[in-house]
């Protein structure tokens, strides 16, 4: 009992990391269509950013969350800087973004390697979330994986009351829903592209904080993250945020559930080969977008 | 008597017109049989080349460069105090890029073309497998600087890192003692833990101990709840850890967040030193055990003049390591068998290291001329609040290397 209890938790905290590093790509992915391979390096951008800013301010704690918003900021300017630098010359050609952002990713990694050299560095995490929250029943929870699932939770909160309820929401969704429509409706489409961009690629960025409770912090660890956060993205519907969610919990669940009845690489091959079915009966992944647009 | 001389003489003489008469007849056979393959070294009136073969890009960059340094440490030391035979050694730099066939292509232009009289370097046991052909075609040596996984010998490599029952099977014998009676194991999945917990489970059926469970974990995997949660459940009383590279950051920083700590389930590690250490953060570490030959810690006058040589060239920051250990000290050993050898002859030079000794920094070290590994002392250390690894227990003196496990009855179905 105890065990399940633990083990559907594990599914769901993975579900809550699989959601924040697929989050970002899910709007610069899934609502502009660019294929960024760059994305895990500005997650790495948003776990460099808590190692550089506990520099400055010693408290774990504090710097934790001060980190939160200067990350959002470091990775969202990249990603407007490779926006403006690169991509917005690519729109139409899916193909050569694919391997620019490869190159761009491959230049960041070395980047980091050159400012914070090749071995991992390592954070401290405040004392409160390095232990685990007791529950009544001799049931306990990791705190570190609590905070990232209520981190996950407000981060998808906060992007999907952005979605809805702003003017910015209503913009972008037009662009994604019909770009030349929105174009002739008076819709700065380049500025709405780039403000796009720059909340998705802060979103890595506070993954990447997340990810500094943990995993390792280093040049490569954007390279391992990349994969499940496209596998996210495409099983869980292009273009649709609720589809992210529900598959990026339910492909956590299904590992904590293979993990412990096989071992971890059976696991990974029995996701995938399911994704790879799911797909096959659904190419479309979870939720598809209906739009007028022929595309 | 005379006449028997006579005889000698021209028998001799016949042996010799015979050996002198085949290349004649067929060239190519007379190469592959007197394998005159094998490259003699250059050495000229005041130098000696030898080549340094490291990752210096790529995935193992970050451990293979601290090897490199310590190695480049050695020799500028050995040259300042006159070389070996009176010639200086000039190293010849090689990247191996962290690629196994980049490994054996530059082991050959080491050999071939440099004609080195030794090599130094490889830290993957994927990267010494691919070399290894080259250095006994071209018959050269190769000293190996890290622990592995046993089950290998070869007349041209060194192998300066300890072998199983040096690092492995003393930790074995070390849980034992403490009363562990059930152990898991963890690893990630290729070939050293493989077979390491292979050798590990042979020696629990021995010795009495339970293995509650044992998981693996594809290299670079950096999701580790389910695992720990596994091993919470199993019981047990320790686990065996042969996790490499980011895994361990996460493995250890789960650990933690579980509330398993390492005075009531106490996990032991053969692959995190002092540089993996800094990488997890000594927070998530301490109290946690290894086991090495060496520590930056281990106190003898040696170590202290190394440590302080290492830190004053590449930082105060920089710790040392086991395998820099092994790097530095394999230079000196290669030193002794020459100057015991008398020359820098690749035969001459093996027939010698028999018996060579050098008082390194992990302490006294002999060679083993039959298995060309290192007699050295196991210590199981307790990793510090600082980062750093004091040592809890010791073999006491040098193990005799023992790579196939002959000595011990339990091994014998493994290899």
């Amino acid at each position: 009992m105890t065990l399940l209890f633990t083990q559907s938790f594990t599914g769901v905290s993975i579900g809550a990391v699989l959601l924040l590093i697929a989050l970002g790509l899910s709007l610069t992915f899934g609502q502009m269509g660019v294929i960024n391979m760059a994305h895990g390096e500005f997650i790495m951008a948003g776990a460099y950013t808590v190692y550089v800013v506990q520099k400055g301010i010693s408290g774990a704690g504090t710097s934790l969350f001060v980190a939160l918003p200067v990350a959002f900021l470091v990775a969202g300017a990249m990603g407007v800087l490779l926006e403006w630098l690169l991509i917005r010359r690519l729109y139409a050609r899916p193909l050569d973004t694919l391997l620019v952002t490869w190159g761009v990713s491959l230049v960041l990694q070395q980047l980091a390697r050159d400012i914070f050299g090749a071995p991992n560095v390592q954070t401290a995490a405040p004392s409160w979330l390095t232990g685990a929250v007791p529950l009544p029943g001799d049931l306990a929870l990791p705190a570190s994986r609590l905070f990232i699932l209520i981190l996950a939770l407000a981060a998808i909160g906060a992007l999907a009351a952005t979605m809805r309820l702003t003017p910015l929401g209503r913009r972008i969704r037009a662009v994604v829903q019909n770009r030349d429509l929105a174009k002739v409706s008076g819709i700065p489409t380049a500025t709405v592209d780039r403000l796009t961009f720059f909340i998705g690629s802060g979103l890595a960025g506070v993954a990447g904080v997340a990810l500094t409770l943990v995993g390792p912090i280093g040049p490569a660890m954007g390279t391992n993250l990349i994969i499940d956060a496209f596998l996210v993205v495409v099983a869980g519907g292009i273009g649709r945020l609720r589809g992210a969610v529900i598959t990026a919990f339910a492909l956590g669940l299904l590992q904590a559930v293979f993990e412990y009845a096989t071992t971890v690489s059976t696991a990974k091959v029995l996701v995938l080969a399911g994704v790879v079915l799911y797909l096959q009966w659904r190419p479309q992944g979870l939720f598809t977008l209906r739009t007028r647009s022929l595309a | 008597m005379k006449r028997l001389r006579t005889h000698r003489v021209l028998a001799s003489v016949a042996a010799l017109a015979a050996v002198v008469s085949l290349p004649a007849c067929g060239a190519e056979v007379g190469t592959e049989r007197s394998g005159a393959s094998a490259v003699k070294p250059v050495v000229s009136a005041d130098a000696v080349k030898v080549g340094l073969l490291n990752s210096l890009s790529g995935t193992m960059a970050i451990s293979e460069v601290t090897v490199r340094n310590s190695l480049r440490l050695a020799i500028d030391e050995i040259n300042a105090d006159g070389g070996v035979l009176g010639r200086k050694i000039v190293p010849v730099s090689e990247d191996g890029a962290s690629d196994w066939p980049t490994f054996a292509e530059k082991a050959g232009k080491l050999v071939r073309k440099d004609r080195v009289a030794a090599t130094f370097g490889c830290w993957t046991s994927a990267s010494r497998k691919a070399v290894k052909p080259v250095f006994e075609k071209y018959r050269s040596p190769l000293f190996y600087p890290v622990q592995y996984e046993g089950m290998e010998q070869s007349p041209y490599i060194f192998y300066a890192g300890a072998t199983t029952n040096q690092q492995i099977i003393p930790a074995l014998d070390y849980l034992k003692k403490e009363g562990v009676k059930s152990l898991y194991l963890v690893g990630s999945d290729y070939v050293f833990p493989r077979t390491a917990n292979k050798e590990i489970r042979a020696y629990a059926k021995a010795n009495g101990i339970e293995i509650a469970g044992e998981d693996y974990a594809p290299l670079g995997s950096t999701e580790f709840a389910t695992i720990t949660n596994k091993v919470k459940a199993s019981g047990a009383d320790a686990v065996f850890n042969t996790l490499n590279g980011d895994s361990n950051v996460s493995f250890f920083k789960e650990y933690k967040s579980a509330e398993l700590n390492p005075k009531e389930l106490p996990v032991v590690s053969v692959s995190i030193a002092e540089e993996e250490v800094k990488g997890i953060g000594a927070q998530y570490l301490k109290g946690q055990l290894t086991s090495w030959n060496y520590y930056q810690t281990t106190p003898s006058a040696k170590n202290k003049s190394f440590v302080a040589a290492y830190k004053k060239r590449y930082g105060a920051d920089k710790p040392t390591s086991d395998p820099m250990e092994a790097a530095y000290t394999s230079v000196y050993l290669w030193k002794a068998m020459v100057e015991k050898a008398g020359s820098f002859d690749v035969e001459k030079v093996r027939k010698a290291a028999d018996g060579v000794t050098y008082d390194a920094p992990e302490g006294k070290v002999t060679v083993d001329g039959e298995t060309q590994h290192i007699e050295k002392t196991a210590r199981i250390g307790r990793i510090r609040g600082d980062g750093l690894i004091e040592e809890v227990w010791n073999s006491g003196g040098p193990i005799k290397p023992d790579p196939f496990l002959k000595s011990y009855d339990w091994a014998s179905g493994l290899s």
